[in-house]
């Protein structure tokens, strides 16, 4: 499986004098934790299996400046955001897909009043419409058929921009028995690494939210979470682990199951 | 002619008092600076329509969304019966408006069905606040004056019901007897049922009536008058405070215009930053430096803790309220603006906003999930706050923790919040799953 994604980056295909119809926002959990490497590397799959043309920015891809925003550092954020804009304005980007809500999040809603105005969606909205566009068809008994799924909102994606359904559209249509948690939907509770929190230690309590949200989610007697976000990813894993649940409960991002129920 | 000119007197101070404190209080919402919430005139109707007048978000948690239902239409509908209480009480009249006959009938025994059922909701809500042990009302914010305040509010609601019940009993029961001006009109379908209770002994009955109806009226001019010093205020100020609601999508944080203008001057050597009016501080310190859209907040709260109870940071054991944060806000905007009234421009106390109000505890305990500004059921928003309160730590103290700090400077140096080369940022293409 060495390098076989082969996937171009803005300044390559501009060099070649073509355009992508997507760039892909990797993100930075998405370029250097382990994990959600392997979560990029899936989108890829997907994008690659359907014919999409797309592109990374690769070394030119920065932080959008959303942790240092959210941790008070507006003039930090504000220079990463500029700068960004800058880059994308240079490749002329029109359409971005990010894997990370955080990502996604700050690229649709506070980029436009600093000057970069692009059509933003989520991973999780374009495998929705790869599906409802019948470019995506899941493979006949594929692994998940029948097992109790159970979805995470991140807060990012539900609550603050209010995209419930595509992530459940693309669980529901692989005949699999999703459940909800308790606090779901615009209900959900947060996994605690939002507003900076993922990089400090949590403030004095009594529990870590992580632990929280796993109680509900053994509770739920799901086989499986899904996550669409890479910091809910690592708390929820980290709390499976607390929790020595591992053996029962696997946590996997919408992007993994699409591509393992498509056999990619 | 005496009592209607008691009446005359009572109505008219009441509401000179009731008006200079509303003043006040527009006084101090006008300390907060400025933010446009004035665009899209219909969005903002609909969504007054729908979250106070409809009071749609209530009912993410049915059994207090019916209950205050119950209260809510009760208050609504029953203040129509004002319109005559007044009008008898200027004139010396009986039931003026019972000329409308059939429609009369309908509307005095829907007040009895409503006043009723706000007496019922309001005994469950003594109940539910003061021995249900609910978590949202133990906590340690809701101690002293804000629980007195609570079941003040309650109890006052429930001698008005009575009162006004009792007064249809002793007027129903004279209209019975056939008392002088007791006409028969109106229909009672609750206090026909106290009637029987009741003496026959007409002065004992006019003077219940009587005694009833100055209770009733009187109780509300005081009430309205409490108003401004509760967290009451919520049946009036609910309705401008979703008017004024951020109708962009929850996960969007204001850009700071000031810092797009130092930024800017610092890409690009030839931009010629705007002067921007006012002194200029890089978030929130005190009440002052919040937008007067964050004051007109604190002064909606209500104090329910839906806010509070659905926040993770709160739910993991966390100092962090955002009810809390809505209240310290409160109180310090009335102690700064009893300090620029009695001085004519705000005297520095020694104190602010953050530290001898809201500590960094409770800030830095923030996943800004937006769980709380969701759960409002008037909209408010507890998280902006918390943001500009971390804007002032970070940009104007540098004060953080070094693990956040940490951050900034990988962000600064390599792009990414955590330690990595920018070099290495696509190597993930080259790994194996």
């Amino acid at each position: 499986m060495q390098n076989e994604l082969n996937v171009p980056t803005m300044a390559e295909l501009m060099a070649r004098g073509e355009t992508p119809e997507i760039l892909f926002w990797v993100g930075c959990a998405g370029s250097f934790d382990e994990r959600a490497q392997k979560i990029t590397r899936d989108i890829c799959k997907i994008l690659q299996h359907v014919g999409l043309k797309f592109a990374i920015l690769g070394t030119e891809e920065s932080c959008t400046g959303d942790p240092a925003k959210r941790a008070g550092n507006e003039f930090l954020f504000q220079m990463q955001a500029m700068t960004n804009i800058e880059i994308l304005t240079g490749y002329a980007v029109k359409k971005i897909v990010t894997a990370c809500p955080h990502c996604f999040n700050t690229l649709k809603n506070e980029y436009p009043a600093l000057g970069g105005n692009y059509e933003v969606i989520h991973h999780t909205e374009l495998i929705q419409s790869l599906i409802r566009e019948g470019r995506l068809k899941t493979a006949d008994g594929h692994e998940f058929l029948g097992k109790k799924i159970t979805y995470h909102d991140p807060c990012y994606l539900g609550r603050a921009n209010e995209v419930y359904e595509a992530p459940r559209e693309i669980l529901q249509q692989l005949d699999v028995q999703l459940t909800e948690l308790k606090r779901c939907r615009s209900n959900g509770l947060c996994c605690g690494a939002g507003g900076a929190q993922m990089f400090k230690e949590p403030e004095a309590g009594n529990k870590d939210i992580n632990i929280e949200r796993i109680e509900e989610v053994i509770a739920s007697q799901a086989q499986i979470v899904a996550a669409a976000c890479p910091y809910c990813m690592t708390m929820l894993k980290d709390g499976v682990k607390v929790k020595e649940k591992e053996g029962e409960i696997e946590v996997l991002d919408i992007a993994e199951i699409t591509v393992r129920a498509n056999k990619l | 002619m005496i009592s209607q000119l008691i009446f005359f007197m009572l109505l008219g101070v009441s509401l000179f008092l009731f008006a200079k404190q509303a003043q006040q209080i527009y006084a101090n919402i006008q300390l907060g600076k400025p933010v446009d919430r004035f665009d899209n005139p219909k969005a903002r109707i609909k969504k007054m329509l729908l979250v106070a007048f409809g009071q749609q978000k209530m009912f993410k948690r049915w059994t207090p969304a019916i209950l205050h239902l119950f209260v809510y239409v009760g208050f609504c509908i029953i203040n129509i019966e004002m319109i005559e209480i007044v009008i008898d009480g200027l004139f010396g009249t009986h039931r003026i408006l019972s000329f409308l006959g059939g429609f009369y009938n309908f509307l005095i025994a829907s007040f009895e069905i409503l006043a009723f059922l706000v007496l019922l909701a309001c005994l469950v809500f003594l109940v539910r606040r003061n021995s249900m042990r609910i978590k949202r009302f133990q906590s340690p914010e809701l101690k002293d004056w804000p629980k007195t305040d609570a079941n003040l509010i309650l109890i006052t609601e429930i001698l008005l019901m009575s009162a006004f019940l009792l007064m249809n009993a002793a007027d129903y029961t004279l209209q019975g007897l056939g008392v002088g001006h007791y006409a028969q009109v109106g229909s009672f379908p609750i206090s026909s049922l106290i009637s029987p209770y009741l003496t026959t002994n007409t002065e004992t009955l006019v003077f219940i009536e009587r005694g009833c109806w100055w209770f009733h009226i009187v109780g509300i001019f005081a009430f309205l008058n409490y108003l401004p010093y509760s967290k009451h205020l919520h049946i009036i100020l609910a309705f401008p405070t979703t008017y004024f609601s951020n109708l962009n999508p929850k996960g969007q944080l204001d850009n700071m215009p000031s810092v797009t203008q130092e930024v800017k001057a610092m890409l690009d050597p030839s931009f010629v930053p705007q002067v921007l009016e006012g002194p200029l501080r890089f978030g929130v310190k005190d009440v002052q430096d919040l937008t007067w859209k964050n004051l007109l907040e604190a002064y909606t709260c209500t104090e329910c803790g839906r806010c509070t109870s659905s926040c993770p940071a709160n739910i993991t054991g966390k100092l962090l309220s955002p009810r809390k944060i809505m209240m310290d806000t409160r109180d310090r905007l009335t102690e700064v603006g009893d300090n620029v009234k009695k001085n004519g421009s705000f005297v520095d106390d020694g104190k602010s906003l953050i530290d001898t109000y809201i500590t960094r505890a409770e800030i830095w305990a923030c996943t800004s999930c937006n769980a709380c500004v969701e759960q409002c059921p008037v909209n408010l928003n507890p998280l902006e706050i918390i943001m500009d309160l971390r804007r002032f730590a970070v940009m104007e103290e540098s004060q953080a923790a070094a693990s956040v700090n940490a951050m900034f400077s990988n962000i600064e140096n390599n792009g990414a919040p955590w330690k990595y080369a920018q070099a290495d940022r696509a190597n993930w293409i080259q790994g194996t799953d």
